[in-house]
């Protein structure tokens, strides 16, 4: 084994067991520890699709959103009349016992895992045919048309919104509703950081920068672009609808437009994540979700009323003065640490030039 | 089927009408869009935000005694410097870049926007009252506010009015001029950094004539502003840019469209009709163009 490698190994393990072990250490941020990594898993299949492929979409949320939903409705489903149980809301007329409570969130992350993506696929080719920033606006309206549509639906809860499921009350471990859902969501994003990964390693990653940077050409070389991007875009829709359905389960309550289909927050934060950290890299989603959710946690009270505004600040800051975002600024200093070499003879032209 | 709308044939020339109404308003703020989307290459999110701001401005006139209809005057004087401050601020370090960047900043200005205002104005919905009346037509079967009227009528006298200063005035030549070539332009004498900033803010104050009239036919809240932006965009996109009169029959056009929705469908799913249709018609012009592709290959 050589040594860059043995490097990795010591990373991942101990980056696995940091994981493993912060419910224990931090047992008070559990919930905050959940939401970073379903954050982490959202900024990083944006940046799939951002980053990697060019494809600027503010529309992810909708899977997210999506999964959300079908994620609730299934648990509810399989077991009581959904009608019934949106109807009398918060008055728990139904108990889930232990077995079903888990059998039903598994079947539903199933679900809301592929029916994303299948509906990607299905719109895929409508909607990402479109270029630059008619891509952006049409994603951007499709997010918000789904919060609207999703908000006039009765079955599933309609303006009143969905109480999802509570957790047994059979389990007597009052820690235990948020280990679970801490390791679903930890899992969830190992899952995405190693199929991610995967992708950085393979020709498909190349397929996608190649339509990043010039889609004619890659046309010309024979790539069948369409049938990439909507392959790659499925990538994303699978990840954002489990993550959406873990944080379903973990906020109990599903609004239409303030927590599914919420693109004034979630859909926001995952391109401002990956443009914070640096799109078009496999660190800079995960550092730049972090360093964003420490941000957040540690203003957000302290300016309260204000977050909104420090918000749009904060987006038109990085958008305007940072757009190659943290992992691009330490790419230009020091290049060599990512494995690209300089030229001494061409670095000396180019001051000779100037 | 077994809808109001189509049992009631008057409802329907209610709705028409005031779809027409409605859409030469709309087909004012898609104006401003088209202007600095041609002139600076740049889609302002913010756009219906602004608009907002407009009508609150002539929202708070109304409180201290004066009369709303005075808005259209002063809400564009004050809504031109908040543009040109907004371009200065941050538009011009977009202005060149890549146009997903600009997207995003505006976004990020329609987020501050939105909050700013639920500060200062509060996140009630209000509305200014005109107390212009209403026109009753065909035996009192069709009421017409005649705010309505009003502020269609100044729209198109607005319209009007930039149609001929664009045509005429220096600057007006200028911002022609840069939307053709800035480069060459540039390269003529015109300060494109100033024609920018002027198309900026003739837009900002678009939105706000706009606004003021909002503020005596609908109603203001601070977080509607998105709506408004989409519209124009889709008004925009539908009628190209620096095409005035496909801008206003597309307005109307978009109008007639969301009043039947609101009829057919139902109030609840009109925003998000609105937010549908733009899906369908950048779809729709997807496979269009695709085809022209086609047909060049």
């Amino acid at each position: 084994m050589d040594k860059v490698k043995q490097k990795d190994l010591i990373l991942y393990s101990g980056l696995i067991i940091l994981g493993l072990a912060a419910p224990y250490l931090f047992s008070a941020f559990k919930v905050q520890l959940t939401y970073l990594c379903v954050l982490i898993v959202l900024a990083m299949t944006w940046n799939l699709q951002g980053g990697e492929m060019g494809y600027n979409t503010f529309g992810n949320i909708l899977f997210y959103g999506l999964g959300m939903y079908l994620t609730a409705s299934v648990q509810v489903g399989m077991f009581f009349p959904l009608a019934e149980w949106t109807e009398s809301g918060g008055e728990k007329t139904f108990v889930h016992t232990t077995a079903q409570y888990f059998q039903g969130i598994g079947v539903g992350l199933l679900v809301s895992a592929i029916v994303p993506a299948v509906i990607a696929g299905a719109i895929g080719y409508a909607i990402l045919g479109l270029r630059g920033h008619y891509f952006a606006i049409c994603t951007l309206g499709l997010g918000i048309a789904a919060g609207e549509i999703a908000g006039g639906i009765e079955i599933i809860g309609a303006g009143q919104g969905f109480t999802t499921p509570p957790f047994p009350a059979e389990i007597v471990d009052t820690e235990a509703r948020g280990k679970f859902f801490y390791f679903l969501s930890f899992a969830l994003l190992v899952g995405t950081f190693i199929f991610v990964k995967y992708i950085y390693g393979s020709r498909f990653r190349l397929i996608l920068n190649a339509i990043r940077d010039n889609e004619d050409k890659a046309e010309a070389m024979g790539i069948q672009t369409m049938k990439y991007k909507i392959v790659g875009w499925m990538c994303s829709a699978f990840f954002c609808g489990l993550a959406g359905g873990i944080m379903g389960g973990l906020i109990g309550y599903i609004d239409s437009t303030d927590v599914a289909f919420d693109g004034r927050e979630m859909g926001v934060f995952m391109v401002l994540m990956a443009i914070l950290g640096g799109k078009g890299t496999l660190w800079g989603p995960v550092i730049g979700a972090t360093l964003f959710h420490f941000f957040k946690e540690g203003l957000w009270t302290l300016i309260l009323g204000w977050q909104y505004v420090a918000l749009g600040v904060l987006i038109v800051v990085i958008v305007v003065y940072f757009p190659e975002g943290l992992m691009g600024w330490l790419r230009e200093k020091y290049p060599e640490r990512f494995g690209e070499v300089i030229d001494e003879k061409d670095r000396k032209a180019q001051v000779e030039l100037k | 089927m077994d809808f109001l709308i189509f049992k009631a044939p008057m409802l329907m020339v209610q709705a028409s009408l005031d779809g027409i109404l409605l859409g030469i308003l709309f087909a004012l703020i898609a104006y401003g869009m088209a202007l600095q989307w041609g002139v600076m290459n740049i889609i302002n999110i913010a756009q219906g935000d602004l608009v907002i701001l407009g009508g609150y401005i002539a929202y708070t006139i109304y409180l201290w005694g004066i009369h709303p209809a005075w808005g259209v005057i002063i809400s564009p004087i004050l809504m031109f410097f908040v543009g040109w401050g907004l371009y200065k601020l941050v538009i011009n370090k977009v202005v060149d870049r890549d146009l997903f960047i600009s997207i995003l900043a505006t976004f990020g200005i329609a987020i501050v926007f939105q909050q700013l205002m639920n500060f200062i104005f509060g996140a009630d919905v209000v509305v200014a009252q005109s107390e212009y009346g209403t026109t009753m037509l065909f035996d009192n079967s069709v009421t017409l506010p005649n705010s309505k009227i009003f502020s269609a009528f100044i729209s198109v006298l607005y319209a009007i009015a930039l149609v001929i200063y664009m045509k005429k005035s220096k600057l007006g030549r200028a911002i022609r001029a840069t939307a053709q070539n800035a480069r060459a332009a540039k390269i003529l004498g015109v300060d494109t950094e100033k024609v920018y900033a002027a198309t900026f803010g003739i837009n900002a104050a678009l939105c706000g004539i706009a606004g003021a009239l909002i503020s005596i036919t609908l109603t203001l809240h601070p977080y509607v502003g998105l709506p408004y932006t989409v519209r124009s965009f889709m008004i925009v996109i539908v009628a190209g840019l620096g095409n005035l009169p496909a801008v206003a029959v597309s307005g109307m056009g978009l109008g007639l469209f969301e009043e039947f929705a609101d009829y057919i469908l139902g109030t609840e799913f009109r925003i998000g009709a609105v937010f549908l249709l733009l899906v369908l018609i950048l779809v729709y012009r997807r496979f269009k163009l695709s085809k022209k592709r086609e047909y060049l290959k």
